[in-house]
């Protein structure tokens, strides 16, 4: 009987210790969500707000798993929001050419896997900094777009109620699809990350690049399709948002880039490479999700949406700090 | 006997290399980042001239550019001590609209301007001292902790101004606005604050005990530490010089555009374009080596290219498109560079 | 007589100006041995094993495995014969577990190259207990940043010992190691050899050299100078030996006792 509670407490131990970094995420999002439901019981308790928060959540959760490929290979990408971009401009084209929506996807997630290939090219080939390369990227895909639809959106309304749109966006006994579609990545997300070769992969390249090099891992190749790995998402995200906002116009993307940032640092997977956790990902996203939804019901004035931002960052960065040191 | 043959041909070589390394030949090898980013600023300009003269000719257009480049050359000049240190900071622009709201809201309130502009200097100071304390004391990584500080300040901005816009209108014309952004001639004096903004950091970067500092400190910490720098303050000093910058930036902004205007939710176009113009100019983002002038001109190159885009009779579309091009074509040809 | 598992012959190695290795004569036995690769700064010795590793072509001069002469030897030919070679800090990911590192870019794979977590772990547990690594508290799932130098060396020892390596060659394993742990990383590398791996190390410590070699094979400004057996020698006589080289007196050719 002692042996069996040793055992039960030895695998808890484990298990914490294992997953120390998303533990502390879930910590500051209940500690943060109890206090709101303190200020502010009925919305907290309420459907509806979490409905509301739901809209964006799944975009978030996305591209911040996608995310963690990247940084725990010790790179970084700040050009995502401009690839959503691109893959929403490629769905409306094929939409206007007449084509399948579909297909619309399709091509979407191949320009978005693309971008990403050359991102990843011009890295390891060229031997530019991710920072600043993905930075140069960035404006080069956002003024492709503006160049080409000059500046004017496209609605998409006439999707709505179509099975294509119920795909995406319904809800199926009352729980919205992009949740469903997020919860589907982030299940592929671990199981790559976490279980298959590539994530462990990745994880030796961000830690140790010429000790990974020397043991025969094409560094290279990892990188890139991590940075692919974020194109798709990338693409994913934008058949959502195109979706959600029955629109696209040429500045979608724009905005998640520090959003996207936080939640993964929130989450704890550090910037300096060979570490990632997507599930602190995930929780950070719903903390990112949460303050964007209820700071102003829990009677704060949005205005200081962003202060609340800032200050989680950082009391999430502090945290992850005191939990263990950087080697 | 083998060995003092083996010494002589030592000497022999010491001494070609310090041959063929002499005065002007060094200084180029030295800057040749910074000098070649020079020259294709210069081949720059020219085509814009032959394309355009009757525009590029003539001051109006200058007069124009010279409005809005200081500020961007103000912001990039002490980024690039933080870059160099291994650092980032991601905050600045934040720390400029926090800087310039407390300028207005004193100002507006009747103060005298030069001590709401020193105020706002030691806001901006005092933001970078918090940011160098979460990097330094407590250990953050300074960029997800600089992108938490933009969040906040652009947030404390928000909600402390109620987004409610501050015209400074009352300013013009004064003895301070004629100091900062008055004309002499036509020439804009805040192009004049910008070049000796230039020159500070020219001076402390590649001529004082700060500089030569945090280039050590951003090239081997540990052997730096060793040496009895204090790797803490220096670093600490690098993001306080950002801030003070911010401030400064901040007021000249302020009566650039005549008004104080919280944008909820800022894009971030002037901080990826200034980090551009340090990285473009040949500061590399692994530290330890980095050029002021290099940023300055790196500074102007953008400024110009987004001018002469529009002149040259493309939309303004155009120009993003353009930036990230130049980005891209200017760190491949850093790449060449490499002395290795 | 066995066959020699690795023979290099008048190997010549030149950067620019500085003749790095001229016209060596290097073997390793067929059989499992330690060979302890001693020399000042600058002697050769890093050269000596990148060329072996394959990092570096030789000027001139041939390479044989097991007798076969090998043609255009290169970093992947190494490996596949068997030749790993061990860097001091550089060898191991901090943050990864042991077992990953163990596995580093030769992860244990089912279907779809799913990682078979649980069989690594257990193989790198073996394994660690196999070359002597007796923790009690960290296992094979413990990240490498917590345990010692000594003890991180021994992973990345055991490593290349799992791959059998038929040469494993150590970069100054020893230094910035307490006695203790340079006498686990002994330990190592004689269990090492038990189970089939010779082992070159190169060394400054005369006195390491001299603990676990069983042959001795000392470089001198791109020339071997001498090769001594341990056993036919004394530590101290070996330091005698090694002034003397040191100081210009002895050139090659110098044997003492048989190898």
């Amino acid at each position: 009987m002692a042996g069996h509670r040793i055992h039960v407490i030895t695998s808890i131990s484990r298990f914490i210790e294992k997953n120390r970094r998303a533990l502390i995420a879930l910590l500051v999002l209940s500690v943060m969500m109890i206090i709101f439901l303190i200020l502010n019981p009925q919305v907290f308790l309420n459907p509806l707000m979490y409905k509301a928060i739901f809209k964006t959540l799944s975009m978030f959760i996305i591209l911040a798993s996608a995310m963690v490929f990247v940084i725990a290979s010790g790179e970084i990408d700040l050009s995502f929001g401009s690839i959503v971009g691109l893959a929403g401009w490629t769905l409306v084209l094929t939409l206007e050419s007449g084509l399948s929506p579909y297909l619309g996807v399709l091509f979407a997630l191949i320009a978005g896997a693309f971008v990403g290939f050359i991102n990843g090219i011009i890295i390891t080939r060229l031997g530019i900094s991710s920072l600043v390369s993905t930075i140069g990227m960035s404006f080069l895909i956002r003024g492709l777009i503006y160049i080409g639809t000059k500046g004017a959106g496209t609605p998409v309304v006439y999707l709505v109620g179509t099975p294509f749109y119920n795909a995406f966006i319904g809800s199926i006994w009352g729980f919205p699809v992009n949740m469903l579609w997020a919860l589907g990545f982030v299940v592929l997300s671990v199981l790559l990350f976490d279980h298959h070769k590539f994530g462990a992969q990745i994880s030796c390249v961000g830690d140790n690049l010429e000790s990974s090099q020397e043991m025969g891992i094409n560094v290279a190749t990892i990188k890139i399709l991590a940075f692919v790995y974020v194109g798709i998402a990338s693409a994913i995200v934008a058949v959502q948002s195109t979706l959600t906002n029955q629109i696209f116009y040429p500045g979608s993307g724009d905005g998640l880039l520090l959003i996207v940032l936080a939640a993964v640092f929130i989450g704890g997977t550090p910037s300096w490479g060979g570490i990632g956790t997507i599930m602190g990902s995930v929780i950070g996203a719903c903390i990112i999700g949460v303050i964007n939804s209820g700071i102003v019901a829990a009677g704060v004035s949005y205005l200081f949406k962003e202060f609340f931002y800032g200050l989680i960052i950082i009391l999430a960065l502090i945290s992850h700090k005191l939990n263990g040191k950087r080697c | 006997m083998a060995d003092l043959e083996k010494k002589q041909n030592n000497l022999d070589c010491n001494q070609e290399f310090r041959r063929s390394r002499r005065g002007i030949i060094n200084f180029l090898v030295n800057n040749r980042r910074a000098l070649s980013v020079f020259i294709v600023f210069i081949i720059l300009m020219l085509l814009f001239i032959i394309k355009n003269p009757k525009i590029f000719l003539h001051r109006e257009i200058y007069e124009a550019i010279f409005r809005s480049l200081p500020i961007r050359i103000v912001l990039a000049l002490p980024l690039v001590f933080v870059i160099v240190s291994k650092e980032i900071d991601l905050s600045f622009v934040s720390n400029m609209t926090f800087s310039l709201w407390i300028f207005a809201a004193t100002a507006k309130a009747g103060w005298n301007p030069f001590l709401c502009m020193l105020l706002a200097i030691l806001a901006g100071a005092l933001v970078g001292l918090i940011n160098g304390m979460l990097v330094v004391r407590i250990g953050l990584q300074s960029m997800m902790a600089t992108i938490g500080m933009k969040f906040l300040l652009l947030g404390l901005v928000a909600g402390g101004s109620n987004i409610i816009p501050i015209p400074l209108t009352f300013l013009v014309n004064t003895p301070f606005y004629n100091t900062f952004v008055g004309k002499i001639g036509n020439f804009p004096v805040q192009m004049i604050w910008a070049v000796m903004a230039l020159v500070i950091a020219m001076l402390l970067f590649n001529y004082h005990k700060f500089g030569s500092q945090i280039s050590c400190v951003g090239d081997n910490l540990e052997s730096s530490r060793e040496m009895g720098i204090n790797v803490a303050t220096i670093k600490i000093l690098a993001f306080v010089y950002v801030g003070i910058a911010c401030g400064f930036a901040g007021v000249l902004s302020g009566l650039t555009y005549l008004s104080f205007y919280p944008k909820p939710g800022s894009p971030d176009e002037l901080m990826l374009a200034v980090l551009a113009s340090v990285f473009i100019g040949g500061t590399p983002t692994t530290g330890g080596v980095g050029t002021i002038f290099g940023a300055f001109i790196g500074a102007c190159t953008i400024r110009f290219i987004e001018t002469g885009i529009i002149e040259a009779g493309l939309s303004g579309f155009f120009t993003q498109f353009f930036m990230g091009l130049i980005i891209l074509l200017a760190l491949t040809s850093h790449k060449f560079h490499k002395s290795h | 007589m066995k066959t020699k598992f690795l023979e290099l012959k008048n190997v010549s190695k030149s950067f620019g100006k500085v003749n790095a290795l001229e016209r060596v004569n290097f073997y390793i036995k067929g059989e499992p041995e330690i060979v302890g690769l001693i020399g000042d700064n600058g002697a050769g010795k890093s050269t000596l094993i990148k060329i072996i590793a394959g990092i570096h072509t030789p000027d001139c001069g041939e390479i044989y495995i097991n007798g076969k002469r090998m043609e255009n030897w290169s970093v992947v030919k190494s490996r596949v014969s068997g030749v790993e070679t061990v860097y001091q800090d550089r060898a191991l990911a901090m943050q990864q577990t042991i077992a990953r590192n163990i596995f580093m870019g030769r992860e244990l794979t089912g279907i779809f190259g799913f990682v078979k977590s649980k069989l690594q772990f257990a193989e790198a547990d073996r394994l660690m207990r196999t070359i002597g690594f007796t923790s009690k508290v960290f296992a094979s799932d413990s990240a490498v940043v917590n345990l010692s130098g000594g003890e991180r060396q021994g992973v990345a020892i055991a490593r290349a010992f799992y791959f059998k390596a038929n040469l494993m060659i150590l970069d100054e394993p020893t230094t910035a190691l307490s006695l203790t742990e340079a006498q686990k990383i002994f330990d190592f590398i004689r269990q090492a050899k038990k189970g089939g791996s010779s082992c070159i190390f190169i060394t400054h410590n005369i006195y390491h050299a001299y603990d676990v070699s069983d042959r001795c094979v000392v470089l001198d400004r791109g020339k071997i100078v001498m090769e001594t057996n341990p056993e036919h020698t004394t530590a101290e006589q070996l330091v005698k030996d090694m002034q003397k080289i040191a100081h210009g007196k002895v050139r090659e050719g110098i044997n003492n006792g048989r190898s």
